[in-house]
């Protein structure tokens, strides 16, 4: 146990959590659940039925004007000029050097009139950034008023259906609807970090909890649970979907990181575009890589990635994986080893315990491809 | 509250042992395997293996996190919980019954008695939850 001499941050749900008996942990300078019953089985009940996360914690911003899109063309590696009105876009801020300051998704709320989602713990950090590099508009940020709640999993659609003023059906994967659930004003968004179907639900802070009771109590008949950090990290691992501060940070570029397909340099001048391409230019010499335990041992955050003994990278996420009952990681190896089905061991206190590099994701996505 | 049962002895790093003649059963308290959460491998040491008190003796990992295994008494392994490795759970199911995990053939019997009692137990855990 550590002193945390500041205070802890609190979700407007974080009594609620409380309540229903959650474990809550300091997450990113939040008090956050991290499970309610156990992860494993959270876990499969996203993957098999429906699960509710408050994500609150996470931090947005709007901007707005008619140099919106330039700012964010500026600061960001992703093309928004491609972006339509309801369309939702995963994008990098980057360094000069090319390191990642935050992965977030970009909303385009009206034609110049943009919301950025960002890592909980980065919001301070991303606020500066974007307020200082993203000259000639007006940014706002609104994380403080709102609140952020996931409904993830096979059954997540019918149950947001029943409870929405408009068809959400037809919203497609990465698309977002303005609209009422449960007679609460959302921006009802088809995205998530689990590799199901499901919504993020952004809504006023103050209405989370109506929102929250009344999507536990629609779902009971599908099995709905509140489901903590620790089930939301083992979804999204099994998905490779990569944890700013564990699989990227200001040390790692968007090439070795596997997300190549969200810098756009054809788009014009933007903040690490130089940096990237001459590495794109020079080749790179490490990649994240998943890889799979061929013996029950777990790798965690940190440990080394060793080849014939020598070290050749670097463990920077690892668990079990509840879906393949087989302990799964993520890590940077020398680019030479990063093809599929490579031998490597991890160096587990001091014992190299075998693994293999594996084809990811590790489960199939069924995050709606409409 | 977690369960403390009355006629086992406790170490601060939350193991229990129960002793039975020149022997003790050991394994991690009902505390313990619930800040844990799901508890997915157990490493133990070799039947023959020699334990000190207070020094790590395993290592069991929880989706969350891993943590060392403290021996509470010091001596030689003479038993080993073979099913762990195949079922760690049932660490989180029964630990004070099938989720045991070693029992040790006692070098020191006197340090049965720097061991905490259930009620100096139950404390520290109350002060540990808060």
């Amino acid at each position: 146990m550590t002193d945390n001499p500041v205070p802890l941050k609190r979700t407007p749900l974080r009594d609620v959590h409380a309540a229903a008996g959650a474990k809550m942990v300091p997450f990113g300078g939040w008090d956050m659940p991290v499970q309610y019953t156990g992860i494993i089985e959270e876990h499969r009940c996203v993957r098999s039925a429906v699960g509710l996360f408050d994500i609150s914690h996470m931090g947005e911003f709007e901007v707005r004007g008619p140099g919106a899109l330039a700012a964010i063309q500026t600061i960001t590696t992703n093309d928004a000029s491609t972006l339509a009105v309801g369309q939702v876009q995963y994008s990098l801020l980057c360094y000069p050097e090319g390191g990642i300051v935050d992965d977030l998704t970009l909303y385009r709320l009206a034609d110049q009139h943009f919301m950025l989602t960002v890592n909980a713990s980065n919001i301070d950090k991303d606020w500066a950034w974007v307020t200082g590099h993203g000259k000639g508009a007006d940014w706002k940020n609104v994380s403080a008023e709102r609140g952020l709640l996931a409904v993830q999993g096979p059954r997540a659609e019918a149950l947001v259906q029943r409870l929405a003023d408009r068809d959400v059906t037809r919203v497609p994967y990465y698309h977002f609807a303005q609209g009422a659930v449960a007679g609460v004003q959302c921006l009802i968004s088809r995205t998530g970090y689990t590799g199901e179907d499901g919504f993020e639900l952004y809504a006023p802070a103050a209405r989370l909890e109506t929102l929250w009771h009344a999507l536990m109590e629609a779902g009971k008949g599908d099995g709905i649970r509140p489901i903590g950090l620790g089930a939301r990290d083992t979804l999204r691992l099994e998905m490779k979907f990569a944890l700013y501060g564990n699989d990227i940070d200001e040390t790692t570029n968007p090439l070795e990181a596997g997300l190549g397909w969200v810098v756009k340099p054809a788009k014009g001048e933007f903040i690490g575009r130089k940096a990237i391409e001459a590495m794109r230019a020079a080749g790179v010499t490490r990649r994240l890589v998943g890889f799979e335990m061929t013996e029950r041992a777990v790798a965690r955050h940190g440990y080394r990635l060793l080849k014939d003994g020598a070290p050749v990278g670097v463990v920077t996420s690892g668990s079990f994986s509840p879906s393949l009952e087989r302990c799964i990681g993520m890590g940077y190896v020398r680019a030479d080893l990063a093809p599929v089905g490579t031998e490597l061991d991890v160096d587990i206190r001091g014992r190299a315990h075998r693994a293999r590099v594996a084809k990811t994701p590790f489960v199939p996505s069924h995050a709606k491809k409409i | 509250m977690a369960n403390v049962p009355g006629e086992l002895r406790y170490t601060k790093e939350h193991e229990w042992a129960k002793l039975d003649g020149d022997k003790a059963r050991v394994g991690i308290t009902a505390f313990a395997q619930e800040q844990l959460g799901d508890v997915v491998f157990v490493e133990l040491p070799k039947v023959g293996a020699k334990v000190t008190a207070m020094k790590t003796f395993g290592v069991v990992e929880s989706v969350k996190a891993v943590s060392d295994l403290f021996a509470p008494l010091s001596g030689e392994v003479v038993e080993i919980n073979a099913e762990l490795p195949k079922k760690p759970e049932v660490v989180n199911a029964d630990p004070y019954g099938d989720g045991w995990m070693i029992v040790i053939k006692l070098s020191n019997a006197r340090e049965w008695e720097g061991l905490m009692p259930a009620g100096d137990y139950e404390k520290l855990i109350a002060e540990a939850g808060h």
